[in-house]
């Protein structure tokens, strides 16, 4: 028996467009198993995931909470997979981001310095991601070192960056030793959209760099430069676009996102730096841009789909004691399905019995 | 010898079809032992699908297959080599970095023996005239050394068909010459030899018989010996090809390409490195580059594209500009225009429909991109005046690229330049693997080009095609270009010697 791999010719935009949703479904098909081989109900545990959060308006906002950081840091992503550039480290750039976009609204504190303080820390955010992204950046370009170790590994350095600052020079003093910052001022701090809701205006940000990604990326020559990167190299030098200026470029907007997700999650949630500010926001976005088919707009549709399997878990774990990794177990799943559904929308596969091996 | 009533193997009726296409549409063929059988036809004619049928890679719809008389199956390229079916193929599948005798042992049965391998590489080479030295590296041979691996592969196994697809694509005249005698001796000693190729004159040269296919159906079984080229050539497409009109003698105007003494590294281990290449092009005039693929010809390309840059401004000169430390889209702004070798990946983006593949060398145009934005209309107009000047063949509305046959999508990335009407044009291997219908059409437009006054650069493997347009002939060897002949005063033999490294130049010994 022979297993072949033959391509499918033309495939139309129907079928790209419906491949990541065929793969949501197989991919709970596969997490019911799970779920029953664990012992529970598959059709309870499905509720519980996909149809409560969707039920009321606090989950519904949670949902938009959850979302924003995933979406502003797929948007950014994008720009890098698009181009054929593997930054993989969006979690780093996320945590930079957090911190430089903190510099102020900690100088700041208690001394009623008002709104500018906040828009110049999302400012602050982005080039603080922006800077950390240069780094994998320029090795790639300069020295030929493989940016996705790179960027990967400078993960943990700013993982620990930010402990250490939580722990040490930032730690207030006021905070009964814990490692924590100051609280941010209110004026420091996204307003809030909903009263006594926790919907901040970070959703607004994410809308709006969604739609100006689709712009860029569909309608500018630069965009068509990314696109063309990612295509055929070979044809993208052609046209005159330079390679590494299109890396660097790539890497700049992905850390400038991903910073700006770290910033605005602190400014519009958490309020105060520490150890742990993200849910693995910046691995998960990478599901979620492939999940959007590298589309910006396909983006809002991921980043809602793994919002949902995020507060699913979180009520899973409460009403039927499901472990939480199942959650990032499912979100490993969902890669998968949707990468192979990509993978059969061009190819088809041939069994072909007889003949030798 | 009751076997010899029968042709080796013989087709009858055999259909394939994918989706809606008929490749093969009731094709009958035999080839006798001893042989040597041309199968002919355009790119798309079905040539290709009726060979993977032979191998046992596809399986046909409808028609029978007999070997010696005897009705056969073939499942797999396994059944097709028990049998004795070899196959030869255009673009060789070696590997670089290993030596001539391992790559060889890959491709045996892993059964094989391999201790007497090298003995037996020599006893081959010598009954077929095949000379290979085991222990060479494959990325030090030439094309037609290469090819004889190939060759050799299939041999060692005892064919008694050899299908070879295009072999003298990439060979030198002497090659293809030395080629063709170890062909004669294979068919002698009762090989039959399946031979396909878009070059008339070697199958009426070595041929005894022809099949002719047209849109999956055979046309015409013919002895090429008694047929014209032409008579040919208007077979296999279906209608007299427009004669290229030949290049007559042209008023020579300004300068306005030159080369001063460029020279440049190779790129990596297996490049070629330029070396000091010097060459002056006047508006009016055609000038053909040939030589033996892998010899720095796509070096010169990238250097006079601007793809690689020089060592300095003067050593590329356009339109009395110097502009080697310019990129791409500069040189395109002083009017200079570039078509590379590679269709799909280097000229065309393969999933980017047509109207974006026109943006790539047309975006310092206003009517494309204006302030960094795209304008679709405007690149959808460009794509399809190119569609409409050079007759490109498509099956629906700006479809992607790679959707288009070798020959439509050839047209395509060779009218977006010529549209533009670039002072300067730089084609590298214009017609390559394009049929005889779309290679006039592309041959015609740079001809009439040259006749508006611009300097016209082709690199080409194709003698042929070199002949047909080019008004003075200079051939690259080992990264070094030599004198421009006059076309009309230079012989092929010469030119084949020059691509070979001799004719005066550095071999002396």
């Amino acid at each position: 028996m022979r297993l072949d791999i033959v391509p499918r010719g033309e495939v139309s935009t129907l079928a790209r467009i419906l491949s990541p949703i065929g793969a949501v479904i197989v991919a709970i098909l596969i997490g019911g198993l799970i779920v029953s081989a664990l012992g529970k109900s598959p059709v309870q545990a499905l509720f519980v995931y996909f149809i409560d959060p969707l039920s009321e308006s606090w989950t519904i906002q949670e949902l938009a909470v959850k979302g924003t950081p995933l979406i502003l840091i797929a948007s950014g992503l994008i720009y890098c997979f698009r181009s054929n550039v593997w930054n993989i480290g969006a979690e780093g750039q996320y945590t930079i981001g957090a911190i430089f976009g903190s510099i102020l609204p900690i100088m700041f504190h208690d001394s009623n310095a008002g709104y500018w303080v906040l828009i110049a820390s999302l400012f602050m955010g982005m080039i603080g991601g922006l800077l950390y992204a240069l780094i994998p950046a320029f090795l790639r370009v300069t020295y030929g070192v493989s940016e996705i170790l790179t960027s990967l590994m400078l993960v943990y350095v700013a993982q620990l960056g930010l402990d250490y600052l939580v722990r040490g020079p930032w730690r207030d003093p006021k905070g009964f030793n814990f490692p924590q910052s100051v609280p941010f001022d209110a004026t420091s701090m996204l307003p809030n959209l909903v009263e006594e809701g926790r919907l901040h205006a970070g959703i607004i940000i994410a809308i709006i760099v969604v739609l100006l990604s689709a712009f860029v990326l569909g309608r500018t020559i630069f965009g068509f430069g990314i696109r063309v990167a990612g295509e055929a190299p070979k044809a993208a030098r052609f046209a005159g676009f330079n390679a590494k200026a299109l890396t660097i470029s790539a890497f700049a907007i992905s850390g400038a996102l991903a910073g700006l997700a770290g910033i605005v999650e602190v400014t519009g949630q958490i309020g105060q730096l520490q150890p742990s500010i993200s849910n693995n926001y910046g691995f998960t976005a990478i599901t979620v841009a492939f999940l959007g088919r590298l589309h910006p707009l396909g983006v809002l549709f991921g980043a809602f789909v793994i919002a949902l399997t995020v507060l699913g878990g979180e009520s899973a774990q409460i009403a039927m004691k499901l472990p939480l990794d199942l959650t990032t177990t499912f979100q490993g799943i969902l890669l998968m399905c949707v990468l192979a559904a990509d993978s059969l929308v061009t190819y088809r596969v041939r069994i072909r019995f007889g003949g030798r091996s | 010898m009751a076997l010899a009533e029968h042709p080796l193997v013989q087709l009858s009726g055999i259909v394939k079809r994918f989706g809606a296409l008929v490749a093969n549409d009731n094709i009958s063929l035999d080839v006798r032992a001893g042989e040597i059988h041309a199968l002919l036809g355009e790119n798309g004619a079905g040539k290709s699908t009726l060979v993977k049928i032979l191998d046992g890679l596809l399986q046909p719809n409808e028609g029978e297959i007999r070997w010696n008389g005897t009705p056969v199956t073939l499942n797999s390229p396994e059944d097709a080599a028990r049998l004795g079916i070899g196959m030869v193929f255009q673009h060789f599948s070696l590997f670089e970095q290993m030596t001539v005798a391992e790559n060889i042992a890959v491709s045996l049965p892993s059964d094989t023996p391999l201790t007497d391998l090298n003995q037996r590489i020599a006893d081959i080479g010598q009954r077929y005239g095949l000379a290979l030295e085991p222990s060479r590296p494959v990325w030090s041979l030439s094309a037609g050394e290469k090819q004889r691996i190939e060759i050799v592969r299939a041999l060692l196994k005892a064919p008694k068909l050899l299908i070879l697809d295009e072999p003298t694509s990439v060979l030198t005249p002497q090659e293809a010459e030395t080629l063709f005698e170890t062909l004669e001796t294979l068919a002698k000693s009762g090989c039959g030899l399946l031979y396909i190729s878009h070059r008339l004159d070697e199958v009426k040269r070595l041929c005894d018989r022809a099949t002719i296919l047209r849109a999956g159906k055979v046309v015409a079984t013919c002895d090429p010996k008694l047929e014209t080229v032409a008579r040919l050539a208007s077979m296999m497409v279906g209608s007299d090809i427009a004669e290229v009109r030949p290049a007559a003698a042209h008023q020579n105007g300004d300068v306005r390409l030159v080369l001063n003494d460029l020279s440049l590294d190779a790129e990596d281990d297996h490049g070629v490195a330029l070396d000091h290449v010097s060459l002056t092009v006047r508006g009016g005039e055609i000038i053909g580059i040939a030589g033996v693929a892998g010899n720095g010809q796509s070096e010169l390309f990238a250097a006079m594209s601007g793809e690689r840059l020089a060592q300095q401004t003067n050593h590329v000169v356009i339109d009395r500009t110097p502009c080697g430390f310019s990129d791409i889209e500069a040189r395109r702004r002083i009017g200079a225009a570039f078509v590379p070798e590679e269709r799909l990946g280097h000229a065309a983006a393969p999933r980017l429909a047509l109207s974006e593949n026109a943006i790539l060398s047309r975006r310092s145009e206003d009517a494309i991109v204006t302030n960094g934005l795209i304008n679709p209309q405007g690149a959808r107009a460009l794509a399809a005046k190119i569609i409409k000047n050079f007759d490109v063949r498509k099956g629906r509305v700006d479809p992607p690229a790679g959707t288009l046959s070798g020959g439509n999508l050839q047209k395509f990335v060779v009218g977006r330049e010529i549209l533009r009407e670039p002072g300067v044009l730089i084609v590298n291997q214009p017609t390559w693997g394009v049929d005889p219908g779309a290679a006039a059409t592309i041959r015609q437009a740079l001809i009439d080009l040259a006749a508006r006054g611009s300097a016209v650069v082709i690199i080409s493997q194709d003698l042929d095609e070199i002949f047909a347009i080019a008004d003075r002939i200079a051939v690259i060897h080992s990264g070094q270009l030599s004198e421009c002949l006059s076309a009309r005063d230079t012989s092929r033999e010469a030119i084949g010697l020059l691509m070979t490294g001799g004719g005066g130049h550095a071999h002396a010994a």
